[in-house]
């Protein structure tokens, strides 16, 4: 498929808005899910995958085509796809659905985002090489979107990433993993799928020269039925509710009330 | 009239860059914008040049002072939210 001379990379950034992270989540009164009337933001996740990519461009600039970042999300969603723009990404898509919907499971956004990979290479004839997405949303944490489009693409996948290296030829790359008790060093052939730790970089923060200059970059907009995708959810979400709240505690005056405490919540001499 | 000085449009710059920081400041009770508009209202009279980089490198010193709050605090909470599991072994 690919040509074998060296190629231009293009990479392939998929980022999810979320609740911010520092908003106290809490659930609305039906039970039915979050109140989702707060700040929004990027996916710390995937704001780690956007940097990464502009900081693989700074190391190698002539290895790198286009950073393109994909969002599946209601009509906000765009804020996110500018923010990642103002960051150094060079244009966007924007798969749109209503506000209304029910956010999508990871199998459909990874069967969405394998749609957008094959129309890259077939209608632009850019075809994507590297995937770099967060390893998990922190509203949803499922965790399972990267791995679900390497098994959908067939393609390699090196998860939790804490250290990425493209190779010079753009071939492969060396992805030091994060796994239980350490890290691992994986080797593999490009194209696949990268999903990051939190550990691979620290974000930048955009710079308000270039938050303007995103205003000018292009996103495209699709919905999913362009792409022939269904983003209905398998699952039925029945209740969402609350941690059960901790009791509060007391202060005891003396020795003796502790004791006296202690015996009646069932504690006794060893 | 001679053109208008450099740093005026300095101070411009450096005021609006620090504005938008301030609009995400994870404590709504600190008055972010309020202290950076007393401040650059305090120094609008200065004249001598070397007070005036002083000013300037203060102002270039909270701006990164504020990120890396911002960038430390973000890495706090995500470590806080997936704390690494324990080893009971």
């Amino acid at each position: 498929m690919h040509p074998t001379s060296a190629r231009l990379l293009n990479i392939l950034v998929p980022i999810k808005r979320t609740i911010d992270y520092a908003v106290k989540i809490r659930v609305n009164p039906q039970n039915t899910g979050v109140d989702t009337n707060v700040k929004h933001s990027m996916n710390p996740f995937d704001e780690i995958a956007v940097e990464e990519a502009i900081r693989q461009r700074e190391r190698n600039k002539d290895a790198i085509k286009s950073i393109k970042v994909v969002s599946i999300g209601p009509p906000k969603a765009s804020e996110v796809i500018r923010s990642a723009l103002a960051m150094g990404a060079d244009s966007g898509i924007h798969v749109e659905y209503p506000d209304s919907a029910p956010s999508p499971e990871p199998l459909a956004i990874a069967k969405t985002l394998k749609a957008i990979i094959e129309r890259e290479a077939k209608e632009k004839n850019a075809p994507i090489d590297l995937v770099i997405l967060g390893k998990q949303a922190i509203d949803d944490d499922a965790g399972q979107t990267g791995q679900m489009l390497a098994g959908l693409l067939g393609w390699g996948q090196a998860t939790y990433a804490s250290k990425v290296e493209l190779d010079a030829s753009g071939k492969s790359a060396n992805v030091t993993t994060e796994i239980d008790g350490g890290s691992q060093q994986l080797k593999g052939q490009l194209p696949m799928v990268i999903t990051t730790d939190l550990r691979l970089n620290e974000p930048r923060y955009a710079s308000l020269p270039n938050i303007m200059k995103a205003k000018k970059k292009p996103v495209e907009k699709l919905s999913p039925s362009d792409l022939g995708i269904d983003l209905t959810p398998l699952l039925e979400t029945i209740r969402i509710s609350e941690p059960a709240k901790r009791q509060a505690g007391a202060k005891v005056e003396t020795v003796e009330e502790l004791v006296a405490k202690l015996k009646e919540a069932g504690f006794k001499a060893a | 009239m001679a053109p208008l000085p450099p740093t005026r449009l300095r101070a411009i710059a450096l005021y609006k860059e620090l504005h938008r920081l301030g609009r995400d400041y994870p404590n709504p009770g600190y008055d972010f914008h309020g202290k950076l508009r007393r401040m650059f209202e305090r120094n609008k009279n200065l004249t001598d040049p070397a007070e005036i980089q002083r000013a300037f490198d203060l102002g270039e010193f909270i701006k990164k002072e504020t990120l890396a709050l911002y960038s430390l605090s973000k890495y706090r909470a995500l470590k806080r939210m997936y704390p690494e599991e324990q080893s009971n072994s």
